[in-house]
């Protein structure tokens, strides 16, 4: 081979590697993000049974009931819908009434939001900050003064 | 008083640091002996300025000094010694402040060793060095102040983030930020050279040990990290493709690519025009990574910052660096001398492959973690990119990179003949087949990722040992022959050796603990048993605990083996002051084959524990991989050729054993 063909051998392999990447990248990007919603924006959306998303809001006061065993119930509101959720596992140290929480799962067909992961707050101070964006949208939590009303 | 000495010094430094880059370029580019002699001085002074600016930020936390606030805001007197030390990085303004400390560190070893430079080369690095001192110390002192004093003093602190007061998250930010910061050294020799026009095999020498010392530290931070996230965040996970850890991440992968291209220009002068671009990016991801985590961009443990004027400010820092330094690149490189030339099938070729694969890496873990913060700023949506997608792209683009491990590091120079090089490796290729089908065997129609895996792990490790005992010429030659060879082999070679093969060590407990990883959540009262893996886990009793600085409930769990007692874990539940937050211990029973991995959970109705279970099979394996990584990246460093043959700029590549 040439100076010349060896110099293209190298960059066809590149190229080859790099078109891998980024049709994998594109691929995966289609197929395995997931959305962020609060419960208002799940019911408007229509948001079909099965597709999988991140709920956030507050876990409504007097709301958690522990139905015995390892599954919890509780309801997660945005002040202006509520979503009732359904989590097998072990609840984060920071999950408590009335504060920021984050689920990801799926909708089942009765409208339950069975959550395989539970995410709270890092610190007293601290909302998720996807949360905390969207219920400022709603006008229902303001930085510095904790969730209303 | 302390501080206010604390504060000017950090002043002081920001002035040196403004001459210390000024005058050695101008020096540099009029040909001024003696501005060009200024720079180490300067060097050394700004290092003295910014060490007695950290000292006495210590100094107020060891003696929990709460007038200055940033004390107040994240210690408090009752905390352990170890956090007090730990505190002064465990927030914000102290955290730039150790970078400002290291990158100073990093500049005065490089004035201090680099003695045998070319003059003008040293000054420019150092000049450069300044220059990111400057930007940093800059921020420090306008948007950053970590001496700001309170008035009235408050009698108590509020204490730092429970789960960072942790021993091994006290060491995982300084190892980190070494990491970070010694890519700097690297970024400055590549800014230097372009300024020079000049990129040759002696210039590759001094590269290579900076950012082989870098990515050691590195290693050690990220795997640190992930240690911690394993056994503190209780979820059983290491590593979560968080973007956070994304952000350490990538400036690793291009580190390593960095660490295997500088080769290719010390041994035969080719892939210089990438392997200065390759500096850049690596730094670039650096200081990507110190924006994300710093900016408050990303919401986790990391964002200490919530003035959205700092992160502006670390942005137009971000975007002057790489952005003047790719300019420079466009402009300069062209200028750059072609060098050696090698056919596709080579060293080199290996070393071009193993680039490739590694940038594309590095570009799908930087796409995934970027995408999501340019759709919200595009459409506003929120999504989360989660390990589905880094399991779908990092994944198939590493594996082809990892089989190909073995046989780059058998090819020859500039042509090689590939038969020959798997012809020595048909043994290390036979063994780890061996392990994939005992694998396959053992876990009947399991996903194909185990055999696979297990086999891979095991090739690379046979396939070091493979290359050690053809270059010993162990078994064709007498043992004491074989013996005075190995003690005769560069300690590079050997260091190559040990981190390909911890590399395999790690890929083999990833595997392990991804596809084989036992969970199991249960509703326990004391006396009672439940099953995980090979063990039994009974749930003894709940006892109060108090700690230095925390109080809370310790469950006693046993472990046993059939009906025989091995070891009793607790399991904890925290609560710290002052604010009462509360935190899990793990309880963890370690061997090399598993780890049995107990958390206590909340209490249920009917007052019993919701306790989680894991066995975590061969999961130490990750860490004791990169430890040996690390090993092998220090064995290397102590190479006879950086002690020795470093300095001399004429000395030819050719000669010097492959590695």
């Amino acid at each position: 081979m040439t100076r010349k063909q060896k110099r293209l051998a190298v960059i066809a392999g590149g190229l080859a590697i790099l078109g891998l990447a980024a049709g994998l990248v594109l691929f995966a990007l289609r197929d395995s993000i997931v959305f962020f919603y609060t419960p208002s924006e799940i019911s408007e959306k229509n948001v079909l049974p099965g597709t999988r998303l991140r709920l956030g809001g507050l876990v409504e006061e007097g709301s958690i009931s522990k139905a015995g065993g390892t599954t919890v119930s509780f309801v997660v509101t945005d002040t202006i819908k509520t979503l009732n959720v359904s989590y097998t596992g072990q609840l984060p140290d920071l999950f408590r009434e009335g504060q920021g929480v984050v689920a990801e799962g799926v909708l089942d067909a009765s409208g339950v939001f069975i959550a395989d992961t539970v995410l709270a707050k890092h610190d007293e101070n601290y909302m998720p900050k996807d949360l905390a964006d969207k219920l400022k949208e709603k006008g229902v939590w303001q930085d510095g003064k904790g969730a209303g009303p | 008083m302390i501080a206010e000495i604390g504060h000017f010094a950090l002043i002081l430094a920001l002035a040196v640091a403004a001459y210390q880059t000024l005058v050695p370029l101008m020096g540099a580019a009029r040909g001024n002996r003696q501005m060009i002699a200024s720079a180490v001085p300067a060097t050394l002074i700004q290092l003295v300025l910014v060490y007695v600016a950290f000292a006495a930020l210590t100094h107020a936390y060891l003696i929990s000094d709460f007038s200055v606030q940033n004390v107040f805001e994240n210690s408090h007197s009752a905390k352990p010694l170890l956090y007090k030390i730990s505190g002064v990085w465990g927030n914000h303004e102290g955290s730039m402040l150790l970078w400002v400390f290291i990158l100073a560190s990093f500049g005065g070893a490089v004035a201090i060793f680099g003695e045998n430079l070319p003059p003008t080369l040293r000054a420019r690095v150092l000049a450069v060095q300044g220059s990111i001192g400057f930007a940093f110390l800059l921020f420090i002192v306008v948007a950053s102040n970590p001496f700001a004093r309170l008035n009235p003093v408050p009698i108590e602190g509020n204490g730092l983030n429970p789960v960072l007061q942790d021993p091994a998250l006290a060491f995982h930010p300084p190892f980190l930020y070494a990491g970070y910061v010694g890519l700097s050294v690297a970024f400055s020799f590549a800014i230097a050279a372009l300024i020079d026009g000049k990129v040759d095999a002696a210039w590759a020498r001094w590269v290579r040990p900076w950012t082989l010392a870098a990515w050691m530290f590195l290693t050690i931070g990220i795997s640190m990290g992930s240690w911690w996230a394993y056994y503190e965040l209780g979820w059983g996970g290491w590593w979560f493709w968080d973007p956070v850890e994304n952000a350490s991440f990538m400036p690793w992968l291009v580190a390593t690519a960095l660490l295997h291209s500088a080769i290719v220009v010390e041994k035969r002068n080719a892939l210089k025009v990438w392997t200065v671009l390759l500096s850049i990016l690596a730094f670039s991801l650096s200081l990507l990574g110190t924006f994300l985590v710093r900016s408050g961009v990303l919401t986790s443990v990391h964002a200490f910052a919530v003035d959205p004027a700092r992160g502006v400010f670390i942005l137009a820092i971000l975007c002057f660096f790489i952005g003047g330094a790719l300019t420079l690149f466009a402009w300069r490189a062209p200028t750059l001398k072609a060098g050696g030339f090698f056919s596709p099938i080579s060293r080199e070729g290996g070393l071009v492959l193993n680039n490739l694969f590694l940038c594309a890496a590095c570009a799908s873990v930087l796409i995934g973690t970027l995408y999501p913060l340019a759709l919200e700023i595009v459409t506003g949506e929120k999504i989360s990119v989660g390990p589905p997608y880094f399991n779908l792209t990092f994944g198939p683009i590493m594996l082809p990179l990892l089989l190909l491990v073995p046989i780059g590091s058998q090819l020859s120079w500039k042509r090689a003949d590939l038969f020959a090089a798997l012809q020595r490796l048909w043994a290390a290729a036979a063994l780890a087949i061996g392990l994939g089908v005992l694998v396959l065997i053992a876990t009947e129609r399991g996903p194909w990722l185990a055999p696979f895996g297990m086999a891979l792990g095991a090739w690379l490790i046979f396939g070091s040992l493979a290359d050690l005992a053809n270059r010993i010429a162990l078994f064709s030659a007498p043992l004491p022959t074989s013996l005075s060879r190995l003690a005769g082999l560069p300690r590079s070679s050997l260091g190559m050796t040990s981190a390909h093969a911890g590399l395999g060590l790690m890929i083999i407990g990833i595997i392990a603990i991804t596809l084989w990883k036992v969970e199991h959540i249960v509703a326990m009262k004391p006396g009672e048993r439940a099953d995980i893996g090979h063990y039994t886990v009974q749930f003894v009793a709940e006892t109060p605990l108090t700690g230095e600085n925390y109080t809370g409930r310790a469950g006693q769990f046993r472990i046993l083996r059939g009906d025989s007692e091995i070891a009793t874990v607790v399991s904890e539940k925290r609560e710290f002051k002052p604010m009462g937050t509360p935190t899990t211990e793990v309880g963890l029973y370690q061997t090399l084959a598993g780890d049995v991995y107990v958390v206590m959970g909340d209490r249920t109705a009917d007052g019993a524990r919701v306790v989680r279970l894991y066995f975590n099979p061969l999961v130490s394996l990750i860490w004791l991989g990169a430890l040996i990584m690390f090993f092998g990246g220090a064995l290397s460093l102590t190479d006879r050729r950086y002690r020795v043959g470093a300095p001399k700029r004429k000395l030819t590549p050719a000669g010097v054993p492959a590695e």
